[in-house]
């Protein structure tokens, strides 16, 4: 490790809200270090604690137990307008009564410095976004995708160290959000802050993030690159999560091999104690279509996507499967195939 | 289901409007009316108004009534709105708070107007304008109340998260984004409060003293007297008064939105 600080720094935080029978326990024992100028991304599904741990970040919800460190320093007991963090919020909150020009100068104002000064910096901020010449309009006048630009603005205009970001792309059409996450990246380059992102959707999280935090039920299941997060997921949870994937339920029926449950036996699970329920996990595009392959299966449907084929395949006991080809291998629908199943490609979690 | 399609609903909507108005219609319609006697039409005049502005003691009963309305405004909208931004945020009895705080809508004025007599006699507040304006106040705080914490419910949570997040504290958060917010409630219930206030006859009259009789209170012994076309006159002032208040706080209210 080297000795700077990490721009964030989570430590044990655990969280609930409501008191005796109704508390439910939102985060337990979290703990995260963030990078500077890292894209972070918290990735779960809805009610994973997501929001709440960014809310503990920005000072909005205050913490059961743990500590939180913004650039080294404690900032557990400090409210949100003393810690040198900017949020964008889900809804934009954008102020209705204050212009666009004057969301972004928002902050600008309250750091006392010279009105020109003020003006110039939340003018740089509307550039960066390409918002500049809707700057007389209130939010209301504005179209999602601008409110989303100037949220930036506004929260990049005092030049805080790390910037929040929850589910920021979340209420725009798919092209929009396109778009927005190529800005985002490269916002974040120029800018050269760190990014807390917040989303539930995990092609976002793979394409944006330097590293990815993957919460389920108020903890973090897995820490990675995107890379190590989609090849080696290390929970049955994660793999199921990111990306599709194939999970083969079987019994290990000796050393190293893995009776399926459609009746193929593979080389799998060493490890894993005999007699022991396991899943097999393989993404589509590790599969191969190959002659004398170990699973027997009929083709269902076939999709023609111009750079790949999706087969969808059902496998001797009725179980589904998936596989990516390339785009010249087309069987015939209802035609019989041959699947085989490198052991490199191969992830087995205890059931 | 249509209402508006239903058989005789036009009628019978007719019908309640003539029932509401046709009242305030002649009242207004015989304030211009030449004639002494209330009930018998001559010919259209001004002079019951040029009476009324000559009369030293309506002159005196509106300036009071101004003064009252104004400062039971105030007073009621102040306090409306900190208590509605005291009840803000869940705390046990909350619920009781509100009701307390709505009371004066249930109330009978009737049985407040006299308790308050009652001990504003015993411990020694002189009646008048010192005891009307307090009393006042209590009574409006629901008309205040209501149209303010209705604004502050459908305000959304995160633009005052948002205000300290850019680093305003919790005073700047008030003054910059939640005051400018809700200012239309604000204005709503001020005005509401106020036309309350210059309407009220009971508590007026029980705790009004020498020379701080209200409008209602002077309109009340005046008709004593029999029926007059000042007393129209009167009226219809107080009317377009109150009427044009409540327009103007409303289509502000549209305009801020
Ligand atoms: N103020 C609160 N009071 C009570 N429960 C809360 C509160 N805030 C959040 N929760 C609960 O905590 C859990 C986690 O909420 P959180 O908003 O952090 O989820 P999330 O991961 O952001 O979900 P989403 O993707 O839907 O936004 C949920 O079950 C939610 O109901
Ligand atoms: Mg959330």
């Amino acid at each position: 490790m080297n000795s700077a600080p990490s721009a964030i720094a989570v430590r044990s935080v655990s969280k609930s809200f409501g008191r005796g029978d109704a508390m439910v326990r939102v985060l337990s024992d979290v703990s995260v270090e963030i990078g500077v100028r890292e894209f972070f991304t918290l990735l779960g599904p809805s009610g994973c604690g997501k929001t709440t741990l960014l809310r503990l970040i920005a000072g909005f919800e205050e913490l059961d137990s743990g500590d939180i460190l913004i650039d080294g320093v404690r900032v557990d007991h400090l409210p949100p307008f003393r810690r040198p963090v900017n949020t964008v919020f889900q809804s934009y909150a954008l102020f209705p009564h204050l212009t666009v020009a004057q969301n972004v100068a928002f902050a600008l104002e309250l750091q006392d410095l010279p009105r020109a000064e003020v003006r110039r910096r939340a003018g740089e901020a509307l550039e960066m976004v390409r918002m500049g010449a809707l700057a007389a309009r209130k939010p209301a006048e504005l179209s999602g995708g601008q409110q989303q630009r100037v949220a930036l603005a506004r929260a990049l205009a005092p030049r805080p160290k790390v910037l929040l970001l929850d589910e920021p792309l979340s209420a725009l059409d798919l092209k929009l959000r396109k778009e927005m996450q190529i800005e985002l990246k490269q916002l974040q380059a120029e800018a050269g802050i760190t990014f807390v992102f917040v989303t539930h959707d995990q092609e976002e999280a793979l394409t944006l993030s330097d590293r990815i935090a993957v919460m389920q039920g108020g903890r973090i299941l897995q820490l990675g690159t995107p890379r190590e997060i989609y090849e080696r997921p290390a929970h049955r949870f994660v793999a199921d999560f990111i990306g599709e994937i194939n999970l083969l339920e079987g019994q290990v029926s000796g050393h190293g091999k893995v009776r399926l449950d459609c009746g193929a036996e593979i080389s799998a699970g060493a490890g894993q104690a005999a007699g022991a329920r396991v899943t097999v996990a393989i993404r589509p595009e590790r599969a191969r279509l190959v002659r004398g392959g170990v699973l027997q299966a009929e083709v269902t449907h076939v999709a023609y996507l111009g750079t790949a084929t999706i087969m969808q395949l059902r496998l001797a006991d009725g179980g589904p499967f998936l596989l990516r080809a390339a785009a010249d291998d087309l069987p015939a629908i209802g035609g019989r195939v041959q699947v085989d199943l490198p052991s490199d490609a191969l992830q087995v979690f205890a059931a | 289901m249509n209402l508006r399609r239903l058989p005789l609903t036009r009628e019978i909507g007719l019908g309640v409007l003539v029932y509401l108005y046709v009242p305030v219609v002649v009242l207004i319609v015989y304030s211009f009316n030449a004639n002494r006697t209330a009930t018998v039409w001559t010919e259209f005049s001004l002079d019951w108004y040029r009476k009324i502005l000559a009369n030293p003691s309506i002159r005196e009963a509106t300036w009071n009534s101004l003064v009252l309305a104004a400062a039971a405004g105030i007073g009621s909208t102040l306090l409306a709105l900190a208590a509605a931004l005291g009840t803000k945020t869940r705390f046990r009895g909350r619920g009781l708070v509100e009701a307390v705080l709505n009371a004066p809508l249930i109330l009978p004025e009737v049985v407040v107007a006299v308790a308050t007599l009652m001990l504003f006699v015993a411990i020694g507040v002189e009646l008048g304008m010192a005891a009307m304006i307090p009393a006042h106040i209590a009574f409006c705080i629901p008309f205040a109340f209501l149209p303010i914490k209705a604004r502050l419910d459908g305000m959304n949570p995160s633009l005052e998260e948002a205000a300290q997040d850019l680093y305003a504290n919790r005073l700047i958060t008030f003054r910059r984004v939640t005051l400018p917010l809700l200012w239309p409630g604000i204005l709503a219930g001020f005005t509401l409060a106020f036309v309350t206030s210059l309407d009220d006859f009971l508590t007026s009259f029980f705790l009004s003293g020498p020379g701080s009789t209200t409008l209602p209170v002077y309109i009340f012994s005046a008709i004593r007297a029999g029926i007059t076309p000042e007393i129209n006159a009167i009226s219809t002032i107080m009317l377009i008064v109150s009427v044009a208040l409540v327009v103007t706080s409303f289509l502000f209210g549209r305009m801020r939105r």
